[in-house]
């Protein structure tokens, strides 16, 4: 490569890694005695009182949130990034409906993707050939396994739980994008879309970066993230703190739990407003699950928050008609139900 | 004279990518036209599924990403 100049100065990533590693490591081990001696000893609250556990939770979950939300997301990006959607489609294209269908949701998982690129996503798929249920497992997956919710269920809940959350997720997708494979709902594309499929082709692709650039673009990407939810984090801690100090663990247990069927189909339908904030709902989620609330619940309402995307349904109305969207939103509806009862009724 | 192409809908990151392309341009000291390529059917016929893209002389750099402006000054080098 030649020699540019540069305006800002370029810092090493080989020196600058172990540093921030250590920090890090140091951070996070340092916050639980932190968050104790700030609440408990320099604001003097006394321990097990309602207001003391509250604060403790706030002083707790906020830097914990912040230090998973900077350091694993800065790494998952990094990963992602050696799956772009231009090779999942060359990976996909040409298998069978079932291998297709495993395959997208599983891509779902690691192929970076944001809602604004729906559009070519979905034209690129159908000039392949790829058959429109498999486009709907990664449409579906893509925000639902998706990677803020595992890493925050993960840190703040232990691998059990993140595992089963993902397995649940990947379980609506390949189910969901089977069933919609299976109706007949090609003709609820817009025509220009299937138009598409003669074009195109012409041009090469070549994208090649390094290591170093892959670093930099997660690096970017998760300062972005963070300063876009970092308000809604700290409201959704709060809010978090508040259930965990003052909430009585009856009245969650009993909502929230297994006797009352009404209480899957509610939490989906707060969720669904709620839109992409799994930043700010993931702590409310802990301390509820803390008092109690069970399992099916708890992953329903996770799933309907992120899987469900008004401003998504609204950018694939560029490409389908609302009765399509609508048969996809139902039967996504359903399959988050499904995880819901089938949890709580296991009693896991 | 090279033709640069930005790929995108005319969000935020797009604006961005040719904010970086002009730079680009003027760090490389290389003339070029610069079109903004917003309609859907065309971003897909370049093979792009993941926007903001760009295109130097038809071989397409980026995609899915916000290069920077010695990214791009690289490549109008090559």
């Amino acid at each position: 490569m030649m020699a540019l100049p540069v305006r800002r100065a370029h810092v090493p990533f080989r020196a600058v890694a172990p540093v921030v590693v250590v920090a890090w490591l140091g951070a996070w081990f340092a916050n639980l005695p932190l968050a104790n001696w700030a609440a408990y000893e320099l604001l003097g609250l006394e321990r097990g009182s309602h207001f003391g556990d509250a604060v403790a939770f706030f002083f707790l979950d906020v830097p914990k949130v912040l230090l998973l939300l900077l350091g694993i997301m800065t790494a998952v990006s990094f990963l992602r990034s050696y799956f772009p959607p231009e090779r999942m489609r060359a990976a996909l294209a040409g298998r069978g409906t079932l291998p297709a269908t495993v395959g997208a949701a599983a891509f779902g998982i690691v192929t970076p993707f944001c809602s604004c690129s729906a559009v070519p996503l979905f034209i690129g798929f159908v000039e392949a050939g790829i058959p429109l249920g498999v486009t709907f497992a990664f449409l579906i997956s893509s925000p639902m396994v998706n990677e803020v919710a595992l890493v925050l269920l993960w840190g703040l809940f232990g691998p059990g739980i993140a595992i089963l959350y993902m397995a649940a997720g990947l379980a609506v997708a390949i189910v969901g994008g089977l069933v919609l494979g299976r109706l007949p709902l090609e003709k609820w594309i817009e025509p220009w879309v299937l138009a598409v499929r003669a074009g195109g082709g012409a041009t090469s692709l070549d994208l090649r970066l390094s290591v170093e650039q892959r670093m930099r673009d997660a690096w970017t990407s998760t300062q972005d993230l963070v300063r876009r939810v970092l308000l809604y984090v700290i409201i959704g801690i709060g809010i978090g703190a508040f259930i965990h100090g003052f909430v009585p663990t009856e009245l969650v247990a009993q909502m929230g739990g297994r006797e009352n069927p009404f209480a899957v189909p509610i939490v989906v339908a707060i969720a669904i407003p709620l839109y992409s904030n799994a930043a700010g709902t993931i702590p409310i989620v802990e301390a509820l699950l803390g008092k109690g609330m069970p399992l099916g619940t708890t992953l329903a309402f996770m799933m309907a928050i992120v899987a469900i995307s008004l401003p998504e349904f609204v950018i694939l109305r560029r490409v389908m008609q609302l009765r399509l969207i609508a048969v996809f939103a139902s039967i996504v509806v359903a399959g988050i139900l499904t995880v819901g009862f089938l949890f709580n009724a296991l009693g896991i | 004279m090279k033709v640069v192409e930005v790929l995108g809908p005319g969000c935020a990151n797009c604006r961005r990518v040719e904010a970086n392309a002009r730079e680009a341009l003027a760090i490389a000291g290389v003339e070029a036209e610069i079109h903004h390529v917003t309609d859907y059917r065309e971003i897909a016929a370049r093979g792009v599924l993941s926007t903001p893209g760009l295109v130097i002389d038809g071989r397409v750099v980026s995609a899915g990403r916000i290069p920077s402006a010695a990214d791009i000054a690289g490549w109008l080098a090559e």
